[in-house]
């Protein structure tokens, strides 16, 4: 399976994610946000960092740069687009995504470990997953997810909500919610459900020897889906 | 021509800068302060004469990148 990770100015999760992908076997590249197409690939991803400093609002910037064009037609073709933090950022200013990533409610930046619940596996990227409850990392100060009325009945009714925060047993509530996120939303997908945005990194969670190794179900899981 | 855009977040959005401003200023004894909404303030230089086309050009902007119509509405002043 081939995939290419985008890099734009300032994005700094770029080489976790090549790293994490080429793991499990995906024969990846590095696409430059300048470069005017795409290799073929499966699988796009969209890294995480602060592409041009967050400035304006974050993703805002990077979601007109010149390669985008190529990957919202990958997109809209059926292809594979994972935007993982400020990469889901990118795809919500696309338009791929629906609603927008507000600042986090208490106004701090938060890095931690958190519990998310596997909503839908009707999809390419959860389908046949073993666990309904994934421990991943966050790190961000604008994961506060917000759309409005419509978009959220939308959403719940076309079964587009992917992740949720919970606790380690799946509880869902207020408690379980680091960032202010309605319905404890921690990630998305479009219509189609090939267009999979989320806040927290499932390429940090790839080896015991860092914080756990729940982001290795994930990758395995999409090569599996693949096959 | 110069125009002024001031992008500020819709009614209902829930802006916690602005009641972080808010709970430092009554905290500074400025007690009558009920609500801030944050926003944010552009000028934009165009190379158009007609004060009309330059601001339908802004409202364009606007629309494309300035403001998130999400969360945000934006004013031409």
């Amino acid at each position: 399976m081939k995939s290419s990770v985008i890099i734009f100015p300032g994005s700094n999760c770029d080489r976790d994610m090549d790293v994490a992908l080429k793991k499990f076997g995906f024969k990846n590249q590095m696409v430059w946000h300048n470069d005017q197409s795409i290799p073929k690939s499966d699988l796009i991803v969209l890294p995480g960092g602060f592409s041009y400093g967050d400035y304006l609002r974050c993703g805002s910037i990077a979601s007109k740069s010149k390669i985008i064009r190529s990957v919202i037609d990958f997109a809209n073709s059926g292809g594979l687009v994972l935007g993982i933090c400020n990469g889901f950022q990118i795809l919500t200013e696309t338009g791929l995504l629906n609603g927008i990533l507000q600042q986090n409610k208490f106004l701090n930046f938060i890095c931690s470990n958190v519990f998310v619940k596997v909503k839908d596996k009707q999809n390419k990227y959860f389908k046949d997953l073993k666990k309904d409850v994934l421990e991943l990392h966050i790190a961000h100060n604008e994961g506060n997810y917000f759309c409005s009325d419509d978009e959220l009945k939308s959403l719940e009714d076309n079964n587009q909500i992917a992740v949720t925060y919970c606790g380690e047993d799946g509880t869902e509530n207020e408690t379980t919610n680091p960032n202010g996120a309605i319905k404890n939303i921690a990630g998305i997908f479009n219509k189609n459900k090939n267009v999979l945005g989320m806040m927290p990194h499932p390429e940090r969670m790839i080896d015991k020897y860092l914080s756990g190794e729940d982001g290795s179900l994930f990758f395995k899981n999409i090569l599996d889906n693949f096959k | 021509m110069k125009i002024k855009v001031i992008v500020t977040l819709k009614n209902g959005v829930l802006d916690p800068q602005g009641k972080a401003i808010q709970q430092t200023l009554n905290g500074m004894n400025f007690g009558n302060v009920e609500d801030v909404r944050q926003g944010k303030y552009f000028e934009i230089e165009v190379k158009e004469k007609d004060e009309k086309k330059a601001k339908s050009l802004v409202d364009d902007m606007c629309k494309k990148l300035l403001a998130n119509l999400v969360i945000e509405d934006y004013k031409i002043v």
